[in-house]
Order: C-alpha cells, then structure tokens, then sequence
C-alpha cells in the first residue's frame, strides 16, 4: 500500500514510509467513534502502531491495529445517533415513498426484474426460515428443558472406528441414581415394546417404550386421569395416551382396566396428554419399567449389563443452577471403573443436552426424528447464495440505470440533504422493495411448502412449516435485511453524487467505472448456476445408475411381504393357490436395500473370526431371485429350525478366510462355524451386492431355514398386476385382519432404499432452477441496459455500413466471454466436487460423462445467448435515423 | 455509574494520574501502569477506566498540542479533580485503619 501524500510529513524515516494502519480499520473507526472520543483515540492507536513497528516489523503492527480498532467497540465509544438526522428522515419519509412508488412505475422492466427476482430467492429462504423455526422449536414444551441431559454412548472395539449412540445401558442410569449427588432424578427408558393390544374384541397395534417412574418427574407430558407419582412403579402397568386409550376403549373410563398384550395382563394407570409433534420422545403407551426388570429373562437377559447399550434410554435432570460440567468427572470415574471389567471394548457415556436431541449430530440408535444441523446450514447456505444473486441483480441494475436517479439525488443535495440523508432514501426504497417481493415471495412460499413436504415421509414427520409470530417476524427481518443487503452499494453510490457535475452535465457521471464490478458479478452469478445445474444433471445420472444396477440377482416383479408375526408357511400356502403368482420364497431379509445383520464365522483357525452378513433363506430363494452359483448347488437337507448343517457364501468370504485357496469347487465340503455350530459350505454364490451400492462387497452367507419369520418374496408373473395384487390382498385378510398387507415391490423398495439421493437432487435441482433463472433475469436487465445506453453507437455502426450479424456480435461479444469464464470455473470445479468429495464415498458408480458435465451447461448458456441475441438484434435491426434525429 | 466507590483498577489509575502530574495521558498511564504492576496495562481496558473516572467527575481532562508524533493527533491529558483526591484520601484511610488493626505476627509468615 502506497502512503497517502497527506501522510509524508510524519514519516521520518524512508523505510517505514510504507507501513501505515490499514486504510479500512482507520475509516471503520473514524465511522463508528464518538466523534468526543475520536482524535484521543486515533492518536493512541498511532502511538502504539508506531511502536509496534519498531518492535514487531509492520505485518504484526497492522494486526494489532486492527484488532484494537474492533476491540474498541464498545457501549461509550459508539456514535451517539445523530437525532437530527433521524428526524429528517421521518418528515421526508413520505417525499421518499413517492419518489419511489414513481421510480418503481416508469421502470417496469427493471422493476419487475428485481421484484421477481428477489421474491423467487426470498421464497426459499422463507422456507427455510421456517424449516429451522420448526426443528429448533423440538421439546420446547418440556418445562425443565434446559436442566434435562441425554446420557449417550461411546462404543468403541479396537478394530472399528467409534460408534456414537444415543442410546445406553440401564446400568449407566443406575450408578448414576447411584453415585452422583447432584442429580436431581434419572429416568431410564427402553424402547421396543410393540405388540398387539387387546381389549375385549379390539385388537390395536400399539408400540411403547418401558419407562420408570420418573419420567413423569422430569418430561412435562400431562396427565389426565391417573396419579402421575405412581402411575409407572408398579410392573405390568401401562399409561396410554389419549388417542389410544380412545382406540381401545372408547368413551369408557381407561382407568383400572386390564389391556393384554400376547398372554400378559397389564393394568391401565393413567391417561396422558397425546405427545406433542414438535416432541423427540414419542410413543402411544408407556409400560412400566418394573415390567421390563420383570420379564428380563424373556426379552432380555443382559438388561443390566453396562454392556447392553442398544435399547435403553436415560435422561437425567439436574438441579437448577447446577453446571454439566461438575457431573463430567463423576461420569469419566463410572466410565473407567466400569470399563475395567471388560476387555477389548469400551462403553463411555457422555451427557448431551435435550435440545440437541432432535437438532444434533447423527447418533446411531437415535430415538424420535433427528436432523443434522449440518443439513440445516447447507440449506441455508444455498438459499443464502440464491438471495446473494438476486441482491446482485439488483444493486447490478440500480447502479447501470444510475444516469436519471443520479440527477434526483443531485437536486436533493443542492436543496440541502446531506449524504446521510441521500443513503436513507435510498435503503428506503431498496427496503421497500423487498417488503413488496416478500408479499410475492410468501404466496411462493405456501406453495413450495407442500411441494417440500411431499418431497419425502420423514420430512412431513420431523417438520410442518405452520406459521406462527415467530416465523413471520422472521420473515420481516429477513425482507428487511435483504432489502439493507441490495440496497447498500447503489445508496452508497448515489450518495457520493456530485451535485453540481450531475446537474450540469449528466454524461460526466462515471457510470461506467464500475464495469469490473457488474462484470465479475455476472461471472459469479452464472459460476454458481452453472455449478448447480451440473451438479444435478450429474447427480441425475449416478442417481439412475443406482437404480438399474445389476445387483447380481433378479428383483424383477419380486414381491416382498413383511410377515409382521404371521406363519410364512400358512401365508405361502394360501398365496400359491393364486394364478398370478409364479413363485413364492421366504427370508429372514430383503438384501441390497441397506439393511444389514450378521454374525461371526470362524474358519480353521479359532482365533480367527469375521463378522458376515447373513441371510436365512428357504429352498426357493436362490432360484427365483437367479442368484449364481459359482459352484455346488442349493440347500438339499431340509432341517428343522436349528439343525441346519448346510451354508452357502459368497466369493467374499473365501478371499476372508483364504478357504482352499480361494477356489470355489475346492472349497465345497470344507466346514466353517458359524453360532458354534460347524457348518458345511454348500455351495458358493458369484458375489453380489448385500448392502447398498454405496458399500464395497462383504462376505454373505445364506443358512437354510425353512420358515425364516421375515418376508415372503412372491414372484408376480401375470398380466394384470391389479388383480393379483387384489388377491394377494384378499389372501392375507384371511389370515391378519389386525394389520395392513405391506407388500411392495422389489424394484420399488431400491428405489426407496436411494430416495434420500432423489430428495437431495429435487432440492439441488431446485436451487439450480432459481439461480438460472434469477442470473437470467439479471443478464436480461444488463442486455436491455446496454444495449439502450448504446443504441447511438450501434445507429453510427449502422450507417457507416455494419451489418445485423456483425451488430449483434459486437454487442454479445463481451456477455459471451463472461459467460465462458463462467463456465471455464465452474465445470472443473462441479466435476472435482464430485470426483474427490461425493464419489469416493460410493463404492459402484460410473464414471463422470463428458456428456452430462456439459448438458446442463449447453442449455443454460444457450438461454444466455438466445437472451442476449433477441435483444441486439432488435437493436441492430432499429432504424438508425430515428436514434439520431433526436439529440 | 455505580456511586463514588472505587475499583482497584480505578484507584490505581487514579493514582498513575496523579503521580504523572501534567503527563499523564493514556498511553502514559498505561506504561506506568506496567512499570509499577509489571502486568500489562492493556490500552482499552484504560480508556474504558478514563471514561467511567472522567463520568464519576474524579478525573478531568483537556486536549493537548497538536505535534508531529501520533500522526499528528492531539493527547488527551487528565488531572485529577479535588473529587478524585478525596476518593484517593478516603481509600487510603480506610486501608490503613484496617492494616492498624491487624496484629502484626498474622502477615509475618507470608512476607
């Protein structure tokens, strides 16, 4: 940085002649301080530059100027508000709504551009606004919030990476009731009781979680009828909520009747309040958790394990005014001395806070709706870049079409407004406008919220963006905001308008010194356009590419049935007797839609195990799914449950085990143990893909069993799909009339199984629409612009014998070139983002096409150039004496 | 403001003032400030201290001679007013009626 002549004088020696403080800390000082204060402290903070510079060298020196310029911020050293100033703006409020209503009706065009434009980006903000509204708002009706903390777990074996889980072990919970004083009350859950409930004749699915009882103590959920004390202390009680205690009884009084469950009796105690949506806990009844210490050895015999950490829930309340960190230490001591005991795995719970339950970090076994916060900020930075643009069309246009409104401004000056004044009106209006793009932007918002929620189930489970004062004073400040945002740069710009050059001769004024800064918006602008749309039609591609992968097997019309706790055999029999149906198996699983489970196996060497997924599977399977053998043949013992001897794998676990050197006909016959049980291998299947595409392939193993509990898989090979499917529906009535046939097709659970890609490519393909269209609009408003501004020179070009085509291309010639810079930045960079960050994380994919990385890009910049053609030719094609005659 | 009562920061920069005579200006007190504490005297947490003083009426000020140094910006030297000495005074008073009263063997040990 150059020294300021005005500076010299001071300067003793020549080389420190270059070091000054740096020119925007200064002038961020001279705007923020008391104009009282200001000289005293500007010369200090000289003082001690000058001093740091001798002793720090004047890298340092400028840092710490800059830091004490922003460290001086304080309540006293402020600008006391210039009363006056205010005051002026309120009375001229009115001359600045009428300028600007004026302003607003002779530029329709640009008007509108900035209306549109800023109310279409507005609308996602608007939604995400409410989106964040509704997750941060997540147990806000619990009473003692801010005192209640999760206790979560670490797991963590010595050959995987950490798992953190939400979850924990009932002994946790204990030795903390036990040992830490300043506990207020623990309350320890289980999840996963379900079952049937009956009552009389009524037959209601119900799932609950096993809670003690002070879960009424800590969680505000109402009671109305039962005493909330004692409601779940007693085993075999049930609390149920007011919707299904209507279910299941009615009108009558709940209370003091028995509900069963399998062969159990369990006592109603009360009645609560229905949970509500915004709450991470929910459920339709509560047992007791005296039931589940009671039926331990039946659901579960290592309940009191501290290595029991998948399904039990603590939260612990502490007193008020007492710090987390105080329990910390007490936690790490239970941590240690528990961990002692075992080997080669440890369990470290931690406490969380109950707000970030549902807005936290992804925790495995997470209970309720979870959404990652990090998901909340990349929505939000997308929308954010979206407004960005619109802004940029805005203060681009402003300051193009500056030539008239300078004039207004001038004359202002000249009658004795001040600079401040000049700025005020022009955030007024910049303002006004985004209050009027907000009233657009809402009726978008209302409908982009239905299309959002149906984007996906879980969406509509976890948020549903109802308005309340909060969002809608969001809303305001966000317009309000935006508004500031846009109209910054052009009131700054016309507030530095010379009055006396302006009036006197208008074409003086440098509209055109800011020609980077339109230009290097315009790059900007159609960089992150371009980014989105490759973005999406690459997503696009790899998208498809996962739903008609080859798997290794056949999933073509494969029906799959959950059983839910129906006999498979007595199901498969009444489904055979239907014409539609061709073949019918059974499973344990539906493979390849993410879903895993597996136990260990063991080869020759005993200390040598694996975990291996595994698949239990009839006789039918493997034929009508046209899995490939490599080698061997089907199950041919048909076993009773538990005495299998057969197994057959994959390619996978001989490579695992080097099982006969890897040579499938020579590895038939061997033996493998599996559960303690040896086991023969069969036959070996071609690998194919268990989990989903995203993951590498592991060892499978398929056991034999000929009722696996799990799904039926029913091949449909008939060519009115409705009526078998009518049957089928038929058949299960006959069997299950408590609960709804689930069947869906295999093709379509695939599908399902990457609907959270499809979702995220509709959100992308979203924003990319937006930002084309909002960079389009802004490129139109800059064609009109300078194709007016240059209409003159494009009459001379005219008459001294240009033609149309040469026309067209002086115009478009620089727009075109920004738009390939565009281009030039921003496929690299698409196809890096996802050749280096998305795609290492996909384990099957295809490669990036030259096609797709280009296709989004064509159409976009064809849009571009047919915007930029239409209106220079009409300019080319004007009658050049009309633009002359009148000067 | 919160009454007459001093801080110990304040009185020590009440009295920095007072022994600087007709030099003390910020930047000055704080090198005294250092010199006599040896912490560092850091120059915001002073001129937020100059500030409450001056509100308090226990220091006054007025604006020095423009000079070359400081980039040509005035000091800003402070004094301290008849208030300001009979804060000091009573300050002191009371610290040394309390000391009258401490037995001596009691701090013997740890000087």
């Amino acid at each position: 940085m150059k020294a300021p002549a005005r500076h010299n004088d001071r300067r003793k020696a020549p080389d420190r002649e270059t070091a000054e403080p740096p020119r925007w800390a200064q002038r961020l000082l001279r705007w923020y301080c008391d104009p009282d204060l200001l000289e005293d402290l500007q010369g200090d903070l000289n003082e001690f530059f000058d001093r740091h510079l001798h002793e720090k060298g004047p890298r340092r020196a400028r840092q710490i100027y800059c830091l004490d310029v922003l460290k001086f911020f304080r309540l006293y050293t402020i600008r006391k508000p210039d009363w006056l100033t205010l005051f002026i703006h309120w009375i001229m409020l009115g001359s600045y709504l009428k300028t600007s209503r004026r302003s607003l009706l002779r530029n329709k065009l640009f008007s509108s551009i900035n209306i549109l434009g800023l109310s279409v980006s507005m609308s996602v903000g608007l939604l995400i606004i409410a989106f964040t509204v509704d997750l941060r708002s997540y147990d806000d009706f619990q009473e003692k919030k801010d005192r209640i903390y999760r206790v979560i777990t670490t797991y963590q074996t010595p050959e995987q990476p950490p798992m953190d889980l939400a979850s924990t072990s009932v002994k946790a919970g204990k030795r903390i009731r036990e040992l830490v004083a300043g506990v207020e009350d623990v309350v320890i859950m289980r999840s996963g009781f379900g079952g049937d409930a009956h009552v009389g004749e009524t037959v209601v699915p119900l799932t609950a979680y096993w809670a003690d009882d002070a879960f009424f103590r800590v969680f505000t959920f109402p009671l109305l009828k039962g005493n909330p004390a004692t409601a779940l202390k007693e085993p075999y009680s049930v609390v149920l909520t007011e919707k299904t205690a209507e279910k299941l009884f009615g009108e009558a009084d709940p209370l003091g009747k028995v509900v069963r469950f399998d062969t159990l009796n369990y006592t109603v105690t009360g009645v609560a309040k229905d949970v509500p949506k915004f709450s991470h806990l929910r459920f339709e009844a509560l047992v007791s958790f005296a039931t589940a210490e009671a039926l331990q050895a039946k659901i579960d015999p290592n309940l009191q394990s501290w290595e029991d950490i998948w399904q039990n829930y603590v939260y612990v309340l502490l007193p008020e005014g007492r710090d987390v960190q105080s329990l910390q230490a007490t936690l790490a001591r239970i941590n240690t001395a528990e961990n002692a005991a075992i080997k080669n795995r440890t369990f470290t719970v931690a406490l969380q806070p109950l707000k970030e339950a549902a807005l936290g970090r992804r925790l495995s076994n997470a209970i309720g709706p979870t959404m990652s916060p990090l998901v909340v900020w990349i929505l939000g930075g997308l929308a954010f870049v979206v407004i960005l643009s619109a802004c940029f069309n805005y203060t681009n246009l402003s300051i193009a079409r500056s030539l008239r409104r300078s004039r207004e401004a001038g004359i202002r000056k000249v009658i004795g407004a001040l600079r401040g004044h000049v700025m005020g009106q022009f955030m007024t209006e910049s303002v006004l406008i985004a209050l009027l793009a907000l009233v657009f932007s809402f009726g978008l918002f209302l409908l982009l919220r239905t299309q959002f929620l149906a984007l996906d189930a879980d969406l509509r489970n976890l948020v549903s963006l109802d308005l309340s004062v909060q969002t809608v004073v969001y809303f305001i400040a966000m317009a309000v905001g935006v508004g500031l945002l846009a109209g910054l740069l052009p009131a700054l710009f016309f507030s530095r308008v010379n009055p006396i050059l302006v009036i006197k001769d208008v074409s003086a004024l440098k509209v055109f010194r800011r020609v980077t800064m339109r230009k290097v918006l315009i790059v900007v602008q159609y960089t992150l356009s371009l980014i989105f749309i490759t973005a999406t039609v690459v997503g696009y591609v790899q998208y498809r590419s996962f739903l008609s992968f080859n798997l290794g097997f056949q999933t073509e019309n494969i029906l799959n049935i959950p059983l839910r706790g129906n006999k498979g055999n007595v199901l498969a029999k009444e489904l055979a007797a239907i014409p539609g149906v061709s073949a019918i198996a059974q499973s344990s699983m539906v493979t390849s839609l993410g879903s895993v489970g597996g136990t260990m196996m063991k080869y020759n060497n005993p200390a040598d195990s694996a975990l291996v997924w595994l698949n239990l599977v009839d006789e039918h399977y493997l034929p009508m799914h046209k899995h490939k053998l490599v080698a061997g043949k089907n199950f041919s013992l048909r076993p009773r449950n538990g005495e299998e001897s057969e197994i057959i794998v994959n390619e996978q676990v001989l490579k695992r085990f080097n099982i006969a050197q890897r040579n499938p006909r020579k590895a038939l016959g061997q033996l493998v143990t599996v559960d303690g049980k040896k086991m023969t291998i069969v036959g070996v299947l071609k690998d194919f893909h268990y989990e989903t595409v995203l993951h590498p392939i592991k060892p499978v193993m398929f056991r034999y069993s000929a009722e696996p509990g799990g799904y039926l898989n029913v091949k449909v090979a008939s060519p009115n799909i409705a009526a078998t499917m009518e049957q089928i529906e038929a058949a299960w009535q006959t069997i299950d009339k408590v609960h709804p046939l689930e069947a869906k097709f295999y093709d379509d659970q695939i599908e399902e199984a990457y609907r959270m890609f499809s979702g995220m490519l509709k959100v992308i393909g979203f924003i990319a629409f937006l930002a084309i269209c909002i960079a389009s609009l802004g490129l139109f408003g800059m064609v009109v612009f300078t194709t007016e501004t240059k209409l003159k020179e494009i009459s001379i070009r005219k008459v001294l014998g240009a033609s149309d085509s040469s026309l067209v291309l002086a115009l478009s010639k620089g727009l075109l070139s920004l738009l390939a810079v565009a281009a030039l930045i921003s496929l690299p960079a698409t196809y890096l983002f996802f050749d280096k960050v998305v795609l290492p994380d996909i384990a099957y994919h295809p490669p990036i096409g030259l096609a797709e990385l280009l296709a989004g890009s064509l159409i976009v910049i064809l849009l571009a150039v047919l915007l930029i053609g239409s209106q220079t030719l009409r300019a080319a094609r004007s009658n050049p004496v009309k633009n002359l005659k009148t000067d | 403001m919160k009454g007459t009562n001093l801080g110990e920061f304040e009185e020590l920069v009440l009295l920095t003032i007072a022994a600087l005579v007709s030099e003390a200006y910020s930047v000055a007190i704080c090198d005294e400030l250092e010199k006599y504490t040896g912490r560092s005297a850091k120059l915001g947490v002073v001129h937020a201290v100059l500030n409450r003083l001056e509100k308090k009426e226990l220091v006054k000020s007025r604006m020095g001679e423009a000079t070359s140094a400081r980039g040509g910006k005035r000091k800003r030297y402070y004094e301290v007013t008849h208030a300001g000495k009979v804060a000091l005074t009573r300050s002191k008073e009371v610290r040394e009626a309390i000391w009258r009263v401490i037995p001596g063997f009691n701090l013997e040990g740890s000087l």
